[in-house]
């Protein structure tokens, strides 16, 4: 099944439904709104996508968005299919959870929503997965701001003209350090 | 305090130093890919019993020694300096590899990494390497035993199991 006839059956079974197809190579995509991820996915799923390989959360300031990648991928049909919803760029964006379709999901969507912010509506478990829990920001965004200080421990190597953080013979600009 | 008991003393620090040297018990403890050469120096290839520090203990409280192998991430920091204070005295620290030393790869632009274990515990030897060979490993354990032997603080414990003030 190519990328074309799938993109024509999806257009078919959902009309007036925007699809835009993204002819970058090699792995073109179909953009699509965040109200139809869950019933094209499961409409994929029937067609033989039985295996949800990836999603990824990315962050264009240029473009002023937030992408979240979805690869479904069929051993059947021997393809990947790569599926795109577009959010606008900001704090709180939310997109619907696919951990109904596949229980994979659950730590991929967890992922997303560590390291871009993003948030699902209906996860069963919508904590951060790598940082930890009282981590502040969301590390993967491009105006993310590295802290200076994490629990008194000095984070950069350098502080600016402040000579090594952490080093004995420099007091620390906050008061943590040692 | 007599030169005859100076003397000795001098014996008693040997003793115990001897001691010591010869049951460094490591945590078993590996946060990244050093951790893998670390167990690799463990096994049968190197050897690390030889030494008498291949009994890697499961529990802080009968260790001594901490290979601090791996990347040292902010979040396992507050670990690693629980069970450092959980461990008994006398206790040594190798920091093994360039992560662990000052960072590593993540020195400038890692967020998440502490740089350089040395910014929550003391450290006794720097192993670098990325990872380190099991051969400098062994190396760092010679060394540490190297500066344990001439290790002069036994006196004070001695004094006190006499009843002798200090």
């Amino acid at each position: 099944m190519t990328f074309d006839a799938i993109l024509e059956k999806i257009t078919a079974r959902f009309p007036g439904v925007t699809f835009t197809k993204g002819e970058t190579k090699p792995d073109p995509f179909i953009a699509l709104p965040k109200e139809k991820i869950v019933d094209v996915v499961k409409y994929l799923n029937e067609l033989g996508f039985e295996s949800l390989h990836c999603i990824s959360g990315v962050d264009y300031p240029k473009t002023n968005t937030t992408e979240v990648v979805y690869h479904v991928a069929s051993f059947q049909h021997r393809t990947t299919v790569c599926l795109k919803v577009i959010l606008p760029r900001g704090d709180g964006q939310s997109i619907p959870t696919l951990c109904g379709l596949y229980r994979g999901a659950n730590w991929l969507e967890r992922e997303v929503f560590d390291m871009n912010g993003v948030t699902f509506e209906g996860h069963p478990d919508m904590r951060r997965i790598l940082c930890p829990e009282d981590w502040v920001g969301y590390p993967l965004k491009k105006d993310y701001v590295t802290p200076d200080f994490y629990k008194g421990m000095p984070v950069p190597l350098y502080f600016a003209d402040q000579g090594e953080a952490g080093d004995p013979g420099q007091p620390s600009p906050a008061g943590g350090g040692h | 305090m007599s030169a005859s008991d100076n003397l000795v003393l001098t014996t008693v620090d040997d003793v115990v130093n001897w001691g010591r040297v010869n049951s460094l018990w490591p945590l078993t403890f590996g946060l990244a890919c050093c951790a893998i050469e670390m167990m690799a120096t463990g096994a049968a290839d190197y050897d690390l019993e030889r030494f008498g520090c291949g009994v890697f203990r499961a529990t802080p409280r009968q260790a001594d020694l901490m290979i601090v192998a791996g990347t040292v991430t902010l979040k396992m920091a507050t670990r690693i300096r629980t069970l450092y204070e959980q461990m008994p005295d006398p206790k040594w620290v190798i920091s093994m590899g360039s992560c662990s030393n000052k960072g590593g790869p993540y020195w400038h632009e890692g967020y998440h990494v502490l740089k350089g274990v040395d910014r929550i515990i003391p450290v006794d030897i720097y192993v670098p390497g990325c990872p380190p060979r099991p051969e400098t490993l062994l190396e760092a354990v010679m060394l540490l035993q190297k500066k344990i032997r001439v290790q002069q603080n036994n006196a004070k414990a001695f004094e006190f199991v006499r009843g002798v003030p200090a």
